[in-house]
């Protein structure tokens, strides 16, 4: 083989310049594919962020409506205010502001308000009881059609008979308007008031509070056991057969669908254990075992991590195993632990299947007082909401997803926190 | 269109008796902050095998990995300085690094056969780069090759069998089967039988040996004896410098420097 | 009153463990040759008190409702309970029960209030024993424990073997719940295996299962066929892995072979916080964003399409699985050694080259593990389906149809108050069971293959 034939080499190679430039188009196309593949995943997101936040925007503001009740003592009894006819006094709140309307309009003008308004004013009321016999100011959140006029979702240009609100309705809000009643103030009740069926009033304290709860059980149950097994299986566990299946049964059990944890739940919990149906504590215990795989092989890598001289240290001071293990290893790993933990409850947070099957998509209008009470929780609240059919619902179910994404992002900060600031490198 | 002028005027260079295959002007290597290289040059004489020696971490992989340039695979890599081949900085930007690597292959510290059978791996050169129109000529190829390396009889028979199921002295002989299967003009080598047992080490130097009538070598090598024994010009580096070079007799024997002196002696490295 | 018991049980562990560690202080005062320190004296006692009756109170709990329901229905009159089928004796029951806490509608029976009062008195004297028997097990307990600490004696020992029994039973926990998934779920589909013959559940092709509850019902006669529904989730699945494999693979080879650290650096995180939103967000997105814009572009060049097409629930659940693929993708390209990348780049190999013709193939079996696990995630993903596919079970591999899935079905038939054992709920378990069986083996074969994988470049 004549391969000191220079000659034939170099033509050879000139003849594969052409090939070359080939060769390049390949490679460019490669990367132009990647470019494209990075670029719809990112554009997903952006568009699913965008959306949320454009559509959630609304529901952090409320439209308010002043107006000023005249407290009768016609209608409210100075001895036992809870009792008044407080519908009326609403009516009477409104009647002052349209004075000339008929008996009809006026039982129709009341609808501007929340149908809760009643309860609002006799809340201020009780809560201020000199004022019966004169008036009181209050803010009355707007009800559902009239807080979507002002935020322009329901348009004027639009038909009368295919709008929400009629002529007549817009009318009296753009009097309201005119008169400086309506305010937009920011809509705390989204996030202290629990859910209702009205919109303008529905808020998702109830949930937070129950997905609160829930995460308290898995974290109570999943934490300790997590970290009892994996210093099981990492430090003492011989390796045999039994601990061989143990450690596939972890890894299947960290894959299989989250639904198949709301059967197990909802069958051994519920009908055998006859746990309550909704209540955080068995969807607590859900996620816990859902929860439990990760915080397994989080704690095993993060024992794994820590070096063998610190563990020859220790028993060449004669500590024993335990000693070793509590004093020494554990404390050295914990924040590879803790790290793992705060991203397991995350995702333990986001999920929802299993919670459905066990009852927490109820329709609840106060936020449970324990653990044993029903309850919804913050993805089940959003799928309710997602449900719905009015209109404000929309609205709410973005912004109630962007408070669920809120807290994730401040549970996956703390994490990202820990990990870059307690965990060492070895 | 560089590319085509630079491959058509190469052969007038090539048939320049005197210059050398390769040449290292003032060539300096940062790693991010650090300097791994400090103003090295050095020339790579045709048809010669040149052995870079010196302790670990003295700068000679280094140097070897900038002459086809594996550095860029490095990210924080940043090289200064030239480096000639056929009077062309090879860090030029003109300069392409595909068509440079065919020129300059590489053989590594550990073997590392790709995982397919021995003959595709001899024959993913010649088939990226086109070398070949033919089977028949490509079969020639990956033969000849594999003769060249001294692989040929072991494998004849099992050319279909994955290359990773190979000895550790036969799977470097088939990457060097694998680097001049594409018709390098220089052959790179990075501690090649750092990894071998005595017996395979023995073969691979032969098998320098023989190459040497065909390639240019620059060869890595931590050990003295194996530079004595199979290189005719020897560099040594210490700390990122190169101390100095020459004939490998002269250098041995009588070494002008202080540093070079001790390291040969044993008292550095 | 079990809180009661609770608290009790903590305030004698803590004394228990005064006690022991008290004791641990006066042989380490009198002699210097104590094994163990005073703590874990103190800690061997607090053991010893504590869990027995930490047990007792738990299975007590467990036990006592049957017990005294039982009782209860034996001290019923015979002309009440004879011939009763269980489901009437559970109302009688439960009137009991009413009638015992105060909610009283109508008059009860003489029988039932008596039945009442004995309730209310087997209540209370099952928890002042409850009581009686942990407070006296803790105080033998103590004595006993307290008795057994000597100066040689190896309490730290004794200690540390409850732990690492404790240990122990942490990781036994995983495979109880798996055991736990499997009873629960083989147990209801036997009972509705029972019902439905076994072949008809698994080679019929109607599933209509809005079967009449009562006897004057109209509805359907109830087809239990489960074809259509897993076609339909295999087809969304398929839909799925086509948006995600191509996308997350070649993500994952430039962020590998081309992208510089700063690229790197910004979108590893985007596509963790694609990884990290709940898919009950992804639902949302799906029914409010992708689905209109879908049937509006189908609308625009003539395609009609159903208002939740497989397409767009199959799109967003790909969406979500890309950072899924990509990671793991990622994983196995970098889990090729280095040297194999240098040895193909050292030969003039362009990217492309190393990439296509060394990296990929040699990663193949960890990528294939990936796509797998991917694909058993498709299969079992609900909430996604749930709000954007459909609920009607077609036997269809129309993408623009609406199919529904196994997840979507269960979901539907589990969701409200439903009594616990008509075929509809039953149908759920089976339908689980069967989605339990498919993902556990694509999660085994995958585990399996990435595992010789990562072996073997080890």
């Amino acid at each position: 083989m004549a391969l000191a034939d220079t000659n034939s080499v170099i033509t050879d190679r000139a003849a594969s310049a052409g090939l070359r430039r080939r060769r390049y188009a390949a490679d460019l196309r490669l990367r132009i594919y990647g470019i494209a593949a990075i670029t719809v995943a990112i554009g997903m997101l952006a568009v699913l962020l965008g959306t949320l936040i454009v559509g959630g925007a609304q529901a952090f503001v409320q439209t308010h409506i002043r107006v000023t009740f005249p407290v009768s003592a016609e209608w409210v009894k100075a001895d036992d205010p809870a009792a008044g006819n407080w519908r009326n006094v609403v009516r009477d709140g409104l009647a002052q502001v349209f004075p000339d309307l008929s008996a009809a309009e006026q039982r129709e003008v009341v609808k501007v308000l929340t149908n809760n308004a009643q309860f609002f004013v006799r809340d201020a009321v009780l809560a201020n009881p000199s004022v019966i016999g004169s008036t009181i100011t209050l803010d009355i959140p707007a009800a559902d059609p009239y807080d979507q006029l002002n935020k322009g979702v329901i348009t004027r240009d639009t038909a009368e008979e295919n709008r929400r609100l009629n002529d007549q309705e817009i009318q009296w809000f753009d009097t309201l308007v005119e008169r400086g009643l309506v305010s937009k103030p920011f809509n705390w009740g989204l996030i202290f008031n629990s859910n209702s069926r009205f919109p303008e009033l529905a808020g998702l304290k109830g949930a937070i509070v129950g997905s609160f709860y829930a995460l308290l059980v898995c974290f109570l149950v999943s934490f300790p056991i997590g970290i009892g097994a994996a210093v099981y299986l990492e430090e003492f566990a011989p390796k045999n057969r039994w601990t061989a299946l143990i450690e596939v049964n972890i890894n299947n059990l960290a894959a299989v669908p989250s639904i198949i944890f709301g059967l197990l739940g909802l069958a051994l919990l519920i009908q055998t254990f006859g746990l309550p149906r909704s209540a955080p504590i068995v969807g607590g215990l859900v996620l816990a075992l859902m929860t439990l795989p990760t915080i397994i092989i989080v704690t095993r890598n993060a024992l794994k991590s820590v070096p063998p001289s610190i563990r020859e240290a220790a028993f060449g001071m004669g500590a024993s195993k335990h000693q070793m293990i509590m004093h020494h290893v554990l404390p050295l790993a914990l924040p590879g632990i803790l790290t793992g933990t705060i991203i397991g409850l995350a995702h333990a947070l986001g999920e929802t299947a299993p919670l459905l099957l066990i009852g927490m998509n109820a329709f609840i209008t106060s936020e449970p007082g324990g653990v044993m009470d029903a309850a919804t929780a913050l993805p089940t609240q959003i799928y309710i909401w997602a449900d719905s059919p009015e209109r404000g619902f929309v609205a709410r179910t973005s912004a109630g997803i962007l408070v669920l994404l809120a807290f994730l992002i401040i549970m996956n900060g703390v994490a990202i926190f820990l990990r870059q600031r307690l965990e060492r490198r070895w | 269109m560089n590319v085509m002028q630079q491959a058509t005027t190469s052969p007038i260079e090539i048939r320049t008796p005197k210059m050398p295959a390769m040449e290292g002007r003032a060539v300096s290597v940062f790693y991010g902050q650090k300097q791994a290289l400090y103003d090295v040059s050095l020339a790579i004489e045709r048809n010669q095998v040149t052995s870079l020696i010196g302790p670990s971490g003295c700068g000679k992989s280094t140097f070897l990995r900038c002459l086809n340039r594996m550095n860029d695979t490095i990210d924080i890599c940043r090289v200064t300085g030239e480096i000639r081949l056929d009077d062309e900085d090879i860090y030029n930007r003109d300069i392409d690094v595909v068509e440079l690597r065919a020129r300059v292959g590489m053989v590594f510290q550990k073997p590392n056969p790709f995982p397919k059978s021995i003959y595709e791996n001899v024959a993913y050169g010649p088939r990226i780069h086109g070398l070949t129109r033919s089977k028949i000529e490509l079969d020639e190829i990956v033969t000849s090759s594999l003769r060249r390396a001294g692989l040929f009889d072991e494998v004849k028979d099992r050319l279909n069998e994955p290359g990773t199921g190979l000895s550790g002295g036969q799977q470097q002989r088939l990457c060097i089967a694998r680097a001049i299967a594409t018709r390098p003009e220089v052959l790179l080598m990075d501690e090649p039988c750092s990894a071998l047992d005595p017996i395979a080490t023995a073969v691979i130097e032969e098998l320098i040996d023989e190459l040497r009538e065909n390639f240019t070598i620059v060869i890595v090598t931590h050990s003295m004896q194996q530079a004595a024994r199979v290189s005719q010009k020897t560099a040594f580096f210490h700390l990122g410098k190169l101390i100095e070079e020459g004939h490998t007799s002269d250098l041995f024997t009588n070494p002008k420097n202080k540093q070079t002196q001790d390291y040969i002696t044993g008292r550095i490295g | 009153m079990f809180g009661y018991l609770i608290l009790t049980i903590l305030v004698f562990t803590l004394v228990a463990y005064f006690v022991g560690q008290t004791a641990g202080r006066s042989f380490a005062l009198a002699d210097r040759q104590t094994h163990s320190l005073p703590g874990y004296h103190g800690a061997f006692v607090a053991v010893w008190v504590g869990i027995p009756a930490l047990v007792l109170a738990l299975l007590w709990v467990a036990l006592q409702q049957p017990v005294i329901d039982r009782l209860v229905i034996g001290s019923l009159p015979g002309a009440l309970t004879s011939g009763a089928t269980p489901a009437q004796l559970s109302l009688i029951l439960s009137e009991i029960k009413n009638v015992a806490a105060g909610q009283i509608f109508a008059e009860p029976s003489p029988d039932v209030k008596a039945a009442a009062d004995l309730y209310v008195r087997w209540q209370d004297i099952a928890r002042w024993a409850m009581f009686a028997a942990a407070v006296a097990l803790m105080l033998l307990a103590l004595v006993i424990a307290r008795s057994k600490l000597a100066p040689r004696f190896r309490a730290r020992t004794g200690v540390e073997r409850f732990i690492t029994g404790m240990i122990i039973f942490c990781s036994v926990v995983a495979i109880l719940t798996t055991v736990g998934i499997i009873a629960s779920l083989v147990y209801e589909s036997l009972e509705f295996f029972r019902r439905v013959p076994l072949h008809e559940f698994v080679f019929g092709t109607r599933w209509e299962p809005q079967m009449a509850i009562r006897e004057d019902q109209v509805a359907g006669a109830g087809a239990f066929g489960v074809i259509p529904v897993f076609t339909g989730t295999l087809l969304i699945a398929s839909i799925a892995m086509l948006v995600a494999v191509p996308i997350g693979l070649f993500t994952a080879i430039y962020l590998v072979e081309y992208a510089n650290e700063n690229v790197r650096r910004v979108v590893k995180p985007v596509l963790e916080v694609l990884a990290g939103i709940p898919s009950v967000v992804y639902g949302f997105f799906a029914v409010l964003t992708v689905a209109p814009a879908v049937r509006a572009a189908g609308g625009a060049i003539g395609i009609v399409m159903s208002p939740n097409s497989a397409l767009v629930a199959g799109g967003v659940m790909g969406i979500m699985i890309i950072p899924f693929i990509s990671s793991l993708s990622d994983d196995a390209l970098k889990a090729v050694p280095r040297t194999m990348r240098d040895g193909s780049l050292a030969m003039g190999a362009t990217r492309a080259e190393t990439m296509i013709k060394v990296l990929l193939p040699a990663a193949i079996p960890g990528i294939m593990g990936g796509v797998l696990l991917g694909l058993s995630r498709a299969i079992g993903e609900t909430m996604i389906v749930v709000m954007a596919a459909g609920l009607i079970a077609t036997l269809t591999f129309n993408p623009l149809d609406s199919v529904t899935t196994v997840t979507v079905q269960i979901v539907t038939m589990l969701v409200g108050d439903t009594a616990f054992d008509s075929p509809k709920t039953l149908a759920a378990f089976a339908l689980g069971l069967m989605l339990f069986l498919v993902t556990l083996t694509l999660n085994v074969i995958a585990l399996r293959i990435v595992q010789k994988f990562r072996e073997q470049y080890d």
